[in-house]
């Protein structure tokens, strides 16, 4: 396998290059996009140098646009606090509710643990509509229909699952003994979880989280069926920007920008945990 | 054997709460199991009823007649049919491109390590915000793909916005958000292979060819079927893309098994159809996703064994 000739070399450095290529150009073109305006933007061929300018996010941050026909608003920034206010608090939930129940998986095998640990998997993979459609009516009766509350049990959807599974992984790879000499040595059984099971699967536990919070970040159906404009995240505020008139190609770059650097910033951090958290465990990274 | 002995000699209390101890702690994903199934369930009933949000008094059972009108319903089978075109297409070029690029990194060297890296960013934009950007990119009157297409000589060419183009557009994101997910699945397998079949075969003189269908794809695959059933499942249902870059349209070229029963509902307020929509869609996906999990605990439990 060692001994390549220069010729597949060449072949293999081109072959990258194009990936390369490919999986960038659309964050790189974006990118240069934000730092343009309307004009530049517009203008035929594209053009690779350019003067860059901040009025893209200057607009999106202070809210305010100022175009000849006068000031117009822009609701991105209340879209961006609800993406933060949404994510941290379903992931919060979600390892408050979720891990205790890991622990309970991985450790007691009691009747309809598994049941209920499939019939939360399975619905992992069922289409979100199904459940979707039919609670927006609910929610409307029960009061719940574009609150943060609803918004945020309907994510749990999302992240306990994740991390009920990943996290019960961890707690499974910790060596029961461990924990039983703890017990024997007369500690009761929440300081043996809180000393001795939380801290060993500490890392999967922050793992699962991240994963949460990116899959809760990403999330676009939740919102678009069950939150109107005041309560949605960046991914639906996103979208009803492109249809809104007024508002600027380079704006809405510039709010993609600003919209996707959580997530890539906390996936290139949590790289190493990825590919065991994407696969449910299934494949040590 | 000492565990079980320290326990007996406890106060009869503690035994009592040590049973009710973990259903305690999985009570509240039990009530999550629970928010789940009242739902799927109204959606079971709502399929089997003439149910119209705009005209609610005539809303009533009518059995099977939502699916029955499937069978002579075009608007059906144009769904189904390009449910299952995208899916076909988007994890085939996927599972492709993936296992390529996965090979091309899978020696374990610095520059193949940051690339592998980098290309994790497309998996971990929203897919919603991609479809954006894409519709961005190929914008008519300024997109940079477009102009693109126009230098090689596909003048006007229409991407999202035409109905013949339109299908082709859309896996094309699906394409470039979802392949480092195969990708990096696949690279974690190839790089836990054992090496000596490897270095058996170098010694031999066996042919790549060889090594790649006999050694790498009987080992890989696992891997690669865990890889696929993920991809299958969530390309079948696809909604953000298809919907952030077209809403199903144009026309309905792409009303998806998702996207059609999101319309149904919100649009014509045809609940029940809808529903229906979404049972025969949850079905395809239990099916599937049957065959998924038993493979992926058998993965899962190989994974612990070598962890």
């Amino acid at each position: 396998m060692e001994h390549t000739s220069l010729l597949e070399r060449i072949l293999r450095g081109i072959a990258l290059a194009l990936v390369v290529i490919f999986f960038m150009f659309p964050i790189v073109w974006i990118l240069m996009m934000s730092f343009q305006t309307n004009e530049t933007i517009l203008r035929i061929p594209p053009q690779l140098v350019f003067e860059p300018t901040l009025a893209n996010y200057t607009a999106l941050i202070t809210g305010k646009l100022m175009t000849a026909a006068g000031t117009l608003d822009i609701a991105f920034m209340r879209n961006l606090c609800n993406s933060v206010f949404l994510s941290v608090t379903s992931v919060a939930v979600a390892l408050l509710l979720g891990v205790p129940a890991a622990y309970a998986f991985a450790r007691h095998k009691f009747r309809g643990s598994e049941d209920i640990a499939f019939t939360l998997l399975s619905f992992r993979f069922a289409p979100a509509l199904l459940v979707l459609l039919p609670l927006t009516l609910y929610f409307q009766k029960l009061g719940l229909a574009n609150t943060y509350i609803g918004l945020i049990w309907v994510y749990q959807l999302i992240c306990l699952p994740l991390i009920l599974w990943i996290v019960r992984g961890y707690f499974e790879d910790i060596p029961a003994d461990i924990e039983y000499a703890y017990r024997i040595a007369g500690h009761s059984w929440f300081a043996t979880f809180r000393k001795i099971a939380l801290p060993l699967a500490g890392p999967g536990i922050a793992a699962a989280g991240l994963l949460a919070f990116i899959f809760a970040w990403n999330n676009f159906v939740f919102a678009l069926v069950l939150a109107s404009a005041d309560k949605q995240p960046v991914t639906v505020g996103a979208l009803a920007f492109i249809t809104s008139s007024g508002i600027q190609y380079g704006q809405i770059s510039a709010a993609i920008v600003l919209s996707i650097t959580p997530t890539l910033a906390l996936a290139l951090y949590a790289q190493r945990y990825l590919v065991e958290g994407l696969s449910l465990g299934a494949v040590k990274g | 054997m000492t565990a079980a002995t320290i326990q007996r000699n406890r106060p009869s209390g503690f035994r009592i709460s040590k049973r009710v101890l973990p259903y305690l702690l999985s009570l509240p994903a039990l009530l999550v199991c629970i928010g789940i199934l009242i739902p799927f369930f109204t959606s079971v009933v709502y399929s089997f009823q003439r149910y119209r949000l705009s005209q609610p008094w005539a809303r009533q059972f009518n059995w099977g007649d939502n699916y029955i009108s499937f069978f002579t319903d075009p608007k059906f089978w144009n769904t189904l049919q390009v449910s299952l075109l995208y899916a076909g297409i988007t994890v085939v070029l996927e599972l492709l491109l993936g296992l390529g690029i996965a090979m091309l990194l899978q020696k374990r060297s610095t520059l193949n390590n940051f690339i592998s890296i980098m290309l994790l960013m497309p998996l971990m934009t929203a897919p919603a915000l991609a479809a954006l950007m894409w519709k961005l990119m190929t914008n008519p009157g300024f997109g940079v793909l477009s102009y693109l297409a126009s230098l090689i000589g596909l003048q006007d060419f229409r991407w999202a916005s035409s109905p013949s183009t339109a299908l082709l557009t859309v896996v094309l994101v699906d394409i470039w958000v979802y392949t480092p997910f195969i990708m990096i699945l696949l690279l974690a397998g190839l790089r836990s292979l054992p090496t000596q079949p490897f270095e058996a075969a170098a010694l031999d003189g066996v042919p790549r060819s060889f090594v790649f269908f006999r050694i790498t794809l009987p080992m890989l695959t696992p891997y690669i079927l865990t890889a696929t059933l993920f991809r299958l499942l969530d390309s079948i249902q696809q909604f953000d893309i298809i919907y952030a870059m077209t809403q199903g349209g144009p026309g309905d070229t792409l009303t998806v098994f998702q996207v059609e029963a999101y319309l149904n509902f919100f649009q014509s307020t045809n609940v029940g159809r809808s529903a229906a929509l979404m049972i025969i869609l949850w079905a395809i996906t239990y099916f599937l996703s049957n065959i998924f999990i038993k493979n992926w605990l058998r993965l899962r439990e190989r994974a612990r064994g070598q962890a």
